[in-house]
């Protein structure tokens, strides 16, 4: 599905992505590893166009997607969501919703003034898409709020909600389980999976619980200093001597995480 | 009788005018707030995008005038508006080009821009001032009074007089259509919200597939609508002279920071607020007190707080006040 080679992004002398190489199979839920700092949410960024790579190619599908500018890449069926959710805080969440699909006809200026009954038409779809998709989340009350006001797990899930508004091939999710209840995460990880069997959504998921991990993954790619370290299931990859390392490195309590998860 | 006289001297020396000149600065200081907002960057050529739309409706004036073509008792200059927002839209869709989207694409720092701009306003004044020449032009033409002094006078048999001039009735009709429209567009349509959604956070914009070029587009267009509209309708309240209107820069944009930068509701109140203190401060009391107060303390001097060759310290005082203690302005802007 992607496939990146070789990809570098410095800031200046820091080697934030520093020659990363890896496959993501289509269909697959791919859980993205590593200690703080190793360059996971710099790859995303890439990846997802808001960066420019110093160097290295991201092909989607045999497509070379290489900095190509969001927007467009969202046009390609390549989503993502942010570590820290976004929110246009002054609409309400049913209107976040509704501004996903880009490029629709209410766009132009030609048909915000005699367009109006397809733009009306359109609207009314999306209307209840949005609120199907809100169903499916089980927050259909919090359509008419202000996505300011909602707490930030709400955010989370509203983030999700977003790739749901198209027909997305791929998305990266970045720590959506960051900050969130436990309950919240489950419907969230439901929300994952039955996404990724529905309706074949291939996923990337950066998350540092590895219970979550565990329960949604099948295949985890570990990164350290920019660069992929390890690649395989959950229990391979707890067990490879440098992952351990790598995180040993940033302070035992995070080796407790890795022991700790379940096999 | 003396109160209604000192009301009457009141809305003719202070509320009326301070009501057609605060239409206009709102109208200003909405241009300024939407690319402040949505482009991030404070426009210092807004001014001059001004006073080069006025002058290209200006010209449209002219041609319309000797052609034979009026507007009855409207000035003809509200005809010529289409072709002067026209001109005025592509002038800045092309700077915009030339100019901003060098910048835009190397994702360059707020500061460079402002910069930019200043270098664009120098550009637009030279044009504006090589093509109209640097005197006062009167344009208005049509009815010049609703009601007259004397009017007033002999319909009400009061000793004061209230004059209203067609263009201030203009000002405010034009500026409550305006910006009545502009809120429908910016609340109701996908365009308007898209380019909200960008003004609120870009990268999901981006990420929710929103082309950037387009909202930049359309928002230049509209600043260009709307610079226009302000300038004529200042034009043809006052006269057009092309550094009265790189004068106004500052309180337009004292209008939009006293609102809060990015807010188009605080535009507006921002730039009535800058309107009223503007007027009121440089407008001798001596009349309404001398009806108000009892005859031995009636005052003698003029009572002008300040005098009017000084009316630009006023926006900056405000300015000034606002920055110290409420940064964000009125209506909770981004911050400067």
């Amino acid at each position: 599905m992607i496939e990146v080679q070789d990809l570098h992004r410095h800031f200046g002398g820091f080697r934030a992505v520093d020659g990363a190489s890896l496959r993501i199979e289509p269909g697959s839920i791919t859980g993205l590893i590593g200690p703080n700092g190793a360059g996971k949410t710099t790859l995303f960024n890439v990846i997802a166009g808001v960066l420019k790579p110093t160097s290295g190619r991201v092909t989607m599908a045999g497509e070379d997607i290489t900095g190509l500018s969001p927007h467009v890449l969202f046009h390609k069926g390549l989503l993502r969501t942010f570590q820290i959710a976004h929110e246009f805080s002054s609409m309400t969440c049913r209107e976040n919703l509704m501004m996903v699909p880009g490029g629709q006809s209410g766009e132009t200026l030609w048909n915000t003034w005699f367009g109006r009954k397809r733009i009306a038409n359109e609207e009314r779809a999306l209307r209840a898409k949005a609120d199907e998709v809100l169903e499916f989340l089980t927050v259909s009350h919090l359509a008419e709020q202000r996505a300011g006001q909602i707490s930030g797990g709400q955010k989370k899930l509203l983030e999700l909600g977003r790739t749901m508004m198209v027909d997305a091939k791929i998305v990266f999710l970045d720590e959506v389980g960051a900050g969130v209840n436990r309950t919240l995460l489950n419907t969230i990880g439901d929300a994952i999976i039955r996404l990724n069997q529905e309706r074949n959504y291939t996923f990337v998921v950066i998350e540092h619980d590895m219970d979550f991990i565990g329960k949604i993954s099948d295949h985890v790619i570990c990164m350290a200093e920019g660069k992929v370290l390890a690649e395989g299931s959950l229990a391979e990859i707890k067990a490879n001597e440098q992952v351990i390392e790598a995180y040993l490195g940033t302070g035992l309590k995070n080796k407790d995480q890795l022991e700790g998860a379940p096999t | 009788m003396d109160f209604l006289n000192a009301l009457v001297a009141l809305a003719n020396f202070v509320i009326v005018p301070a009501l057609a000149y605060g239409s206009q600065l709102a109208l200003g200081a909405l241009g300024v707030t939407l690319i402040y907002g949505i482009l991030r960057f404070s426009n210092f050529a807004h001014g001059d995008t001004m006073a080069f739309g006025t002058m290209a409706t200006i010209l449209a004036t002219w041609a319309m005038q000797s052609a034979g073509i009026s507007f009855g008792v409207l000035p003809t200059a509200l005809l010529a508006l289409p072709i002067g927002i026209a001109a005025t839209g592509l002038l800045l869709l092309g700077t915009d080009r030339l100019v901003y989207k060098f910048y835009r694409v190397k994702k360059a720092k707020p500061v460079i821009f402002v910069i930019a701009s200043l270098g664009v306003m120098f550009v637009m004044n030279g044009i504006v001032r090589f093509i109209i020449g640097v005197d006062d032009q009167q344009f208005a033409d049509g009815e010049r009074f609703l009601i007259t002094a004397r009017d007033f006078r002999t319909m009400t048999g009061l000793e004061e007089g209230l004059a209203i001039k067609t263009t201030q009735v203009i000002t405010v009709a034009v500026a409550i259509i305006v910006v009545a429209i502009l809120f429908w567009f910016l609340n109701k349509t996908r365009t308007g919200k898209s380019m909200r959604a960008y003004s609120d956070n870009e990268d999901l914009a981006l990420l929710s597939g929103i082309n950037p070029e387009r909202v930049v587009m359309y928002t230049w267009l509209i600043v260009g609508g709307l610079a226009t509209i302000a300038g004529v309708l200042y034009g043809l309240d006052k006269s057009f002279k092309p550094f009265t209107y790189f004068q106004l820069l500052l309180p337009i944009f004292a209008a939009a920071i006293v609102g809060g930068l990015g807010s188009p509701v605080g535009a507006i109140a921002g730039g009535f607020v800058i309107a009223f203190a503007e007027v009121t401060i440089t407008y001798p009391l001596k009349k309404l007190l001398g009806y108000l107060l009892p005859d031995s303390l009636a005052p003698d001097g003029l009572v002008q707080l300040l005098s009017t060759d000084y009316k630009f310290a006023v926006s900056f005082v405000i300015l000034i006040i606002v920055l110290l203690f409420r940064p964000t302005g009125l209506f909770k802007g981004k911050s400067v």
